[in-house]
């Protein structure tokens, strides 16, 4: 017998179901409880870069929007840099920014969008850049785990990034890639399942 | 030199995508196999949050939305600990919470079940752990619902528990159960979980020690989440 290995298990992700707006926007599910609710703003009114909006909508397996989504977004502002202690230029990010928000749909019709700044290129593993990108994380009713994702931008050079670069099937690249639609405007749709699946990442 | 990352999740313990008992996973699981991404920067970091955020009332449903009176409820606390897989407290991270008062309804626009709306109950906390990783809130115990999938489900009940941790790979949303419910078992839902054992871990025991004599009962319940790499032996380039 060997020694035992001493870790615990991490807890098992149950889904958010349909009332996830009350524990995390409760406006959105219809009432006011709180002083402030987290997530309503990404960049902050200070930080520098080109402000732009992304707008979107997440599909199911047959065609049909996701209503009762909930969307986090995590990205670095506009010269790179994380409000993290873990980013070594921590010190050096945008006043005020805080890279990470909420994003609800609209109960009728599911489309979701959301205000912030293009972020900027970060250093990925090996010295190698990476395009820049912002970071999303999906929860709803029938997913009983969240999925994280990425969201890239076509007027960026994306060829070199490391992360795109894994993505074997060439023609997948393509759905973690944002459409620029006007100035300062993208679109984004996901595909939880089926034709034009996006690829979903275990990070 | 790369970050230290995160131990790779258990996608053996942690309930896959399909689960056909619980009908709106069929159209709304992925298919294909995820990509495996050693973690970067924008994994291993995450938004973090301090007492400028949140009130020191918002962790007690008893009064967070009362107006003209404690609602309506078996009063009890929930208390725990936010752990990593290595046993470490994870100090200074936002805990929310929200579930059904004790009729089994959601004060939630889209819910219509038959059970009464507590005018002195909004359903929803939050909170920071402390520098030990602690947490505790106050509330009624949820009552069990019906919903839809087969013709006669209920849901056990459960309060549904979001955490951070210190990275956006660490961020977690699971459900709290009660010790002795008899719907546990029978819950779709629940039973997403493969493993028996990682059921288990969502059930909270009555915790009598932590109950205020004459006023409220008490569950306690550990959530845990990702281990990190120690990063000994992190800085060694790979082939590219
Ligand atoms: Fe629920």
């Amino acid at each position: 017998m060997a020694q035992p290995l001493t870790y615990s298990k991490e807890s098992a992700s149950q889904t958010a179901g349909p009332y996830v707006h009350i524990g995390l926007a409760p406006g959105a599910a219809g009432f006011d409880i709180y002083r402030q609710e987290l997530g309503r703003d990404i960049a902050g009114p200070d930080a520098p870069g080109e402000r732009i909006q992304v707008e979107g909508v997440v599909f199911d397996g047959t065609g049909a929007p996701v209503k009762d989504v909930l969307l986090e977004a995590w990205q670095a502002d506009a010269a790179g840099i994380y409000p993290h202690p873990e980013d070594p230029r921590q010190a050096h990010c945008a006043p005020g920014f805080r890279g990470w928000g909420r994003i609800i749909t609209d109960f009728e019709t599911g489309i979701w969008a959301f205000d912030t700044i293009k972020p900027g290129s970060v250093m990925g593993r090996n010295g190698r850049p990476m395009a820049p990108h912002i970071s999303l994380w999906i929860v709803a009713r029938g997913l009983n785990i969240g999925l994280h994702t990425r969201m890239y931008f076509d007027d960026e050079d994306n060829h070199a990034d490391p992360v795109i670069n894994l993505i074997e099937h060439v023609d997948r690249r393509a759905t973690l890639i944002a459409r620029k639609t006007a100035a300062g405007q993208y679109r984004f749709d996901i595909r939880l399942q089926g034709d034009g699946e996006t690829v979903f990442l275990d990070v | 030199m790369n970050p230290a990352g995160y131990y790779q999740r258990d996608r053996l313990w942690q309930p896959p995508a399909l689960t056909p008992d619980y009908k709106t996973s069929v159209a709304r699981s992925p298919r294909l196999a995820l990509l495996s991404l050693e973690g970067s920067l924008s994994e291993i970091t995450g938004p973090t949050f301090g007492h400028t955020d949140i009130d020191a009332i918002d962790n007690d449903l008893i009064r967070n939305y009362a107006t003209t009176g404690d609602p309506v409820g078996e009063r009890i606390i929930v208390h725990g600990r936010v752990l990593d897989e290595n046993g470490r407290g994870v100090a200074h991270t936002l805990v929310e919470i929200w579930q059904a008062n004790a009729s089994g309804r959601y004060r939630h626009k889209k819910d219509t079940y038959l059970g009464a709306l507590d005018p002195n109950f909004g359903g929803c906390g939050r909170t920071l752990t402390d520098e030990n990783g602690h947490y505790a809130f106050r509330t009624i115990k949820p009552g069990a619902y019906p919903w839809r999938n087969w013709v006669n489900n209920w849901r056990p009940a459960h309060i549904h528990i979001s955490v951070f941790g210190a990275a956006f790979c660490q961020r977690l949303i699971t459900q709290m159960y009660f010790e002795g419910d008899p719907l546990i078992a029978k819950c779709p839902i629940v039973n997403t979980i493969p493993d028996p054992s990682a059921i288990d871990q969502l059930i909270a025991p009555l915790d009598l020690n932590a109950a205020v004599p004459l006023d409220c009962l008490a569950y306690k319940f550990d959530i845990v989440l990702r281990g990190r790499r120690s990063t000994m032996f992190e800085n060694r380039p790979e082939g590219n």
